[in-house]
């Protein structure tokens, strides 16, 4: 198949600024690069990347390869995977991974069909296959229900998009030294038949909900729309967002983009709290994967303390305020040390 | 305006249930359904050639019984259904089904738009809309939760992102993927159910959209699925009493802080 070499990851910029997660890519890249013995190379497609370029390189990449082109500022998808089908043509790298984000979860799959190669989606851990080579793909399907093996035996690039949040991003080490390319694209291939008009920020959660390490989540036991301003708050106090189960944003209580679950988002934090959810599959289908599981749900048989790491069978309404409060003498404590 | 729906028949989800003890999926009740968010692509469909005039045409890529999902989307005020089916096709990826797909939309002709859902509840891969897209040099719009305008050349939708919406402007021929917000999918009425169990819905081989049959099937697929095993959910977590409320809340601060996330 030729000589294919090299991991790649695809770091996301979104108006002119890196976008934070994508440096967990580098510690997916980094293992995988180390057991193939092969160079990680951080590509990275917008407009003004100068001043950001070494941050990868800072953190593990050895070699970035950037294409700063104003037209590429917005993440018109016909215009970046046709890039990124230059750059890959012109390179070939052997692994190529992104983040199961809107924008790679869009430029990927288009990526993908272009090379003729496969696209693992959402994967949760990725391996190498001594011997072979082969990227080892594992990712869940049908709610979480079932975890699939993958691999991409007879094509290359072998391509996965893996879920954010699952991994920290490596320490910066302003010592470290590598290659930064800023590569030149034929001028037709910026051309795009997609642009931007406008962009309105939410402005209810200042970090988004997929890539938050908290994640406070209510469902119909929060009763109304007033009682999930106690889970703002909590989020607030321990740097998180605040998600919902399906009956909550049907209820009306919090927009949809909050919902988390089979039909909302996946999510991945650190520390996922649900509040009054009984822990359907649909839901858990959403959060199954977080690091440590926090329940409070006044029925002791609910689902949801199945996959709990820590419960309390109570009132929640007895419960968050007292939270709320402990929470923030935690708070004071700390400012004090 | 000519209008294309992508539906795809998946497991009735909502009826699988984990044996705790071997962590195998039962299943109970109907085996399978429309895909539920396919429902919203052919929603949005039908709504705008309720204002533009046109035809809205739907296909779907499975076996013989994915004509059910057809017959839903009929039923939803589709005009004409096809289903893509061929026993070559078995065992397809997501590589192989853009490929299928966008040879039966160029066999029937092209549409100015196409919609899909932003994900399947299966697979959730959610990789077809972009791959059929990619294959067929149309534009792309993914993740949209409104269509603000559109005419017959062009189209403006509010696409939902990590930090907000963005509102695009793209050429038409155009793929869109919708994501729940974008629409209520109407409940069909009675002729409309009943005009979709007698509709005739032609099946398309491969031979009929002309397509390599190395390129289709587990054969024309790069991925392999090398695999499967069920995850163990249970968490076997400690679980306390909540009659104190003080004392369960020191308890949980412990926890956090035992996790080191305080
Ligand atoms: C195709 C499909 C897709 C779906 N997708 C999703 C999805 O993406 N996300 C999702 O969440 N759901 C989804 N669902 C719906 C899912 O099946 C459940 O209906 C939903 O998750 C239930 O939400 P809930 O736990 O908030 O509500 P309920 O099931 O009504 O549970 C409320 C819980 O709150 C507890 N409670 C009540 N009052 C208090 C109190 N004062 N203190 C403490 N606890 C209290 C109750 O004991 C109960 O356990 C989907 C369903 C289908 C069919
Ligand atoms: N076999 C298929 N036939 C028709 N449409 C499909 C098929 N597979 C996927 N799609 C469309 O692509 C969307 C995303 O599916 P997936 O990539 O499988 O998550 C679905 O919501 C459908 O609109």
């Amino acid at each position: 198949m030729g000589n294919f070499g090299g991991v790649w990851i695809l770091a996301e910029q979104r108006n002119g600024k890196i976008r934070g997660v994508s440096y967990e890519l580098l510690s997916w890249g980094r293992d995988i690069a180390d057991k193939l013995q092969a160079p990680l190379v951080a590509v990275v497609l917008g407009s003004g990347l100068k001043k950001d370029a070494e941050s990868f390189i800072f953190r593990g990449a050895d070699e970035v390869i950037a294409v700063d082109e104003p037209p590429l500022a917005f993440d018109a998808p016909d215009a970046h995977s046709a890039v990124l089908e230059f750059l890959v043509r012109k390179h070939k790298p052997e692994v190529f991974i992104a983040l199961a984000t809107t924008y790679s979860r869009t430029v990927m799959p288009m990526l993908a069909v272009k090379l003729e190669t496969g696209l693992t989606a959402d994967c949760t851990s990725l391996d190498v296959e001594g011997g072979t080579r082969l990227l080892i793909q594992t990712r869940p399907a049908i709610g979480g229900n079932v975890m699939a093996t993958i691999k991409t035996p007879f094509t290359k690039p072998q391509m996965a998009t893996v879920r954010p949040g699952a991994r920290k991003p490596p320490k910066e080490d302003k010592t470290r030294i590598g290659k930064i390319v800023f590569e030149k694209v034929p001028e037709s291939l910026l051309k795009s038949s997609v642009k931007l008009v406008g962009f309105v920020k939410d402005e209810t959660s200042e970090i988004p909900l997929q890539e938050a390490d908290v994640v406070v989540a209510g469902g119909k036991g929060m009763k109304n729309a007033k009682s999930f301003e106690m889970l703002f708050e909590i989020a607030e106090l321990l740097n998180g967002a605040v998600g919902a189960s399906r009956q909550a944003v049907d209820m009306g209580w919090i927009s949809y983009a909050h919902q988390i679950g089979l039909s909302g988002k996946t999510v991945n934090p650190k520390l996922y709290i649900a509040a009054g959810i009984s822990g359907a599959v649909q839901h858990i289908a959403g959060m199954s994967s977080s690091r440590y599981i926090v329940a409070i749900n006044k029925d002791p048989d609910a689902n949801i303390f199945k996959v709990a790491d820590f419960g309390i069978t109570g009132d929640l309404f007895e419960i968050l305020p007292l939270l709320i409060k402990a929470l923030k003498e935690e708070g004071k404590k700390n400012e004090r040390i | 305006m000519r209008i294309g729906v992508l539906v795809k028949q998946v497991p009735a989800t909502e009826n699988v249930k984990i044996d705790e003890k071997t962590g195998v999926m039962m299943r109970s009740g109907a085996e399978s359904e429309l895909n539920p968010l396919d429902m919203y692509a052919v929603e949005e469909a039908v709504r705008i050639k309720e204002r533009l005039g046109g035809e809205v045409v739907v296909l779907s890529m499975g076996p013989p019984s994915a004509e059910y999902a057809v017959r839903d989307a009929l039923s939803m005020g589709c005009d004409r259904g096809f289903l893509i089916s061929d026993r070559l096709f078995a065992g397809s990826d997501t590589l192989a089904t853009a490929r299928i797909l966008s040879a039966a939309i160029l066999k029937l002709g092209g549409f100015d738009m196409i919609f899909a859902g932003e994900r399947a509840t299966d697979g959730e891969t959610g990789q077809v809309g972009p791959g059929v897209a990619a294959r067929l040099g149309v534009s792309l719009i993914t993740y949209v939760r409104k269509i603000s305008d559109v005419d017959n050349f062009r189209v403006v939708a509010e696409r939902a992102v990590e930090e907000g919406t963005e509102i695009v402007e793209a050429a038409l021929p155009a793929l869109i993927t919708v994501v729940k917000e974008i629409n209520e999918p109407r409940v069909p009425d009675l002729a409309g159910k009943i005009g979709s169990m007698f509709a005739q819905i032609p099946v398309l081989s491969g031979k009929d959209i002309s397509i390599n049959k190395e390129k289709v099937g587990l054969k024309g697929s790069p991925t392999r699925v090398a695999k499967v095993f069920y995850p163990k959910l249970t968490r076997n977590g400690r679980i306390i009493d909540g009659k104190d409320p003080e004392k369960a809340v020191a308890e949980l601060i412990r926890f956090l802080k035992e996790k080191s996330i305080l």
